[in-house]
């Protein structure tokens, strides 16, 4: 049975220009195992996420940027300068950030707001206060956005290299692939969790 | 023992907070993040709180002088003063908050200033009563460190 390794938690990037708002985030990040970065502004996540602003929209991959991956955003909406939903748009628009999964927060509960935080492509709205509860509602988004990633590069894989499968009886070459595929993401052990834990209110 | 008398005052006067609306749950949630690891991170976000609201406070005084009538920049200020207060769970300084914006959106000049003046004697009255709580947890903490751990049967 394959387990889930998770041995290098899972690093999420905090933005919120309230220090003690950002103090909060941090410590339920922390409590609930997450490795966390916070920073006050948009701005100052882009640069962390190693894009500027002008040059959101090209694939720049910095080299930092293997060594600090980001697997999850959480940024409050309302901010000076950049807000939240700025920051939101700019992931989403640079081609090296859009799949990480992206959290906004608020302490507004305007239904508009939300909708187009939605649209744009956030992962999640959560109110604020944020609970110590809205923390178990991260790792699902992390999870998906990485079996799409896997699914992608397996996609590619199958591409280059049709003929080629581990499984030990064939019958098709549908079927075999499909079978292979799920036997990659079942000894991929970071990919899927190997029990599907009700979330938790 | 004199260090659960210090802890017992300190949760009386925690519970009278409640009782009276100072504080709400918002806190109680504050407090259950601390551990061994963090002991004082309660402590710790309520200082920030006050020298953060501190600088929100003196955002919207300053506005209130500089652009009179201008409903959408004081509520904006107040906003962020409100939605700092829900972090922490200071209830009665945030309904003030409420009411202010409230008035902002009445275009009501006389009640934005007395609520004002409301949210400011409740910041007040609030970083007193919890600067005397958390003195008291640490006098209780202290002692406790000086003391020998307590035998079967002592309540903490």
């Amino acid at each position: 049975m394959a387990v889930v390794a998770s041995e290098t938690p899972f690093h999420v990037l905090a933005v919120d220009d309230s220090l003690p708002d950002r103090k909060l985030i941090e410590r339920l990040l922390k409590t609930s195992s997450f490795q966390v970065t916070t920073v006050d502004s948009g701005s100052k996540a882009l640069q962390f996420l190693g894009i500027h602003d002008d040059d959101a929209s090209t694939v720049s991959v910095h080299a930092h940027q293997l060594d600090v991956a980001v697997n999850l955003i959480i940024t409050d909406y309302c901010m000076p300068g950049m807000t939240g939903y700025d920051l939101l748009k700019k992931i989403k628009e640079s081609s090296s950030l859009r799949d990480i999964p992206v959290v906004i927060m608020s302490s507004e509960n305007i239904p508009s707001r939300i909708n187009r935080c939605l649209e744009e492509g956030a992962d999640e709205f959560f109110l604020k206060p944020v609970q110590l509860s809205d923390m178990s509602k991260l790792k699902p988004h992390i999870l998906k956005s990485r079996c799409r990633e896997h699914y992608e590069q397996e996609q590619q894989h199958q591409q280059s290299d049709s003929n080629s499968n581990d499984c030990s009886s064939p019958t098709n070459m549908s079927s075999s692939s499909d079978s292979s595929r799920k036997r990659k993401a079942e000894d991929n052990e970071e990919i899927l969790p190997q029990k599907n834990r009700p979330r938790h209110s | 023992m004199d260090y659960s008398n210090l802890r017992r005052q300190a949760a009386s006067m925690k519970k009278s907070l409640f009782d009276q609306g100072y504080l709400d749950e918002q806190f109680c949630q504050v407090e259950d993040l601390q551990d061994e690891a963090s002991p004082n991170f309660a402590e710790e976000v309520v200082t920030l709180f006050f020298k953060d609201s501190a600088k929100l406070i003196s955002n919207v005084e300053q506005a209130l002088e500089k652009y009179p009538k201008d409903f959408n920049r004081w509520d904006a200020y107040m906003q962020q003063l409100k939605g700092s207060c829900s972090s922490i769970g200071a209830s009665r300084m945030k309904s003030e908050c409420m009411s202010f914006r409230d008035y902002c959106g009445q275009g009501n000049v006389e009640g934005c200033m007395r609520s004002f003046q409301k949210v400011k004697r409740e910041h007040g009255a609030l970083r007193q009563k919890l600067e005397a709580y958390f003195q008291l947890l640490r006098q209780a903490g202290q002692l406790v460190l000086l003391e020998l751990p307590p035998g079967p049967g002592c309540k903490n």
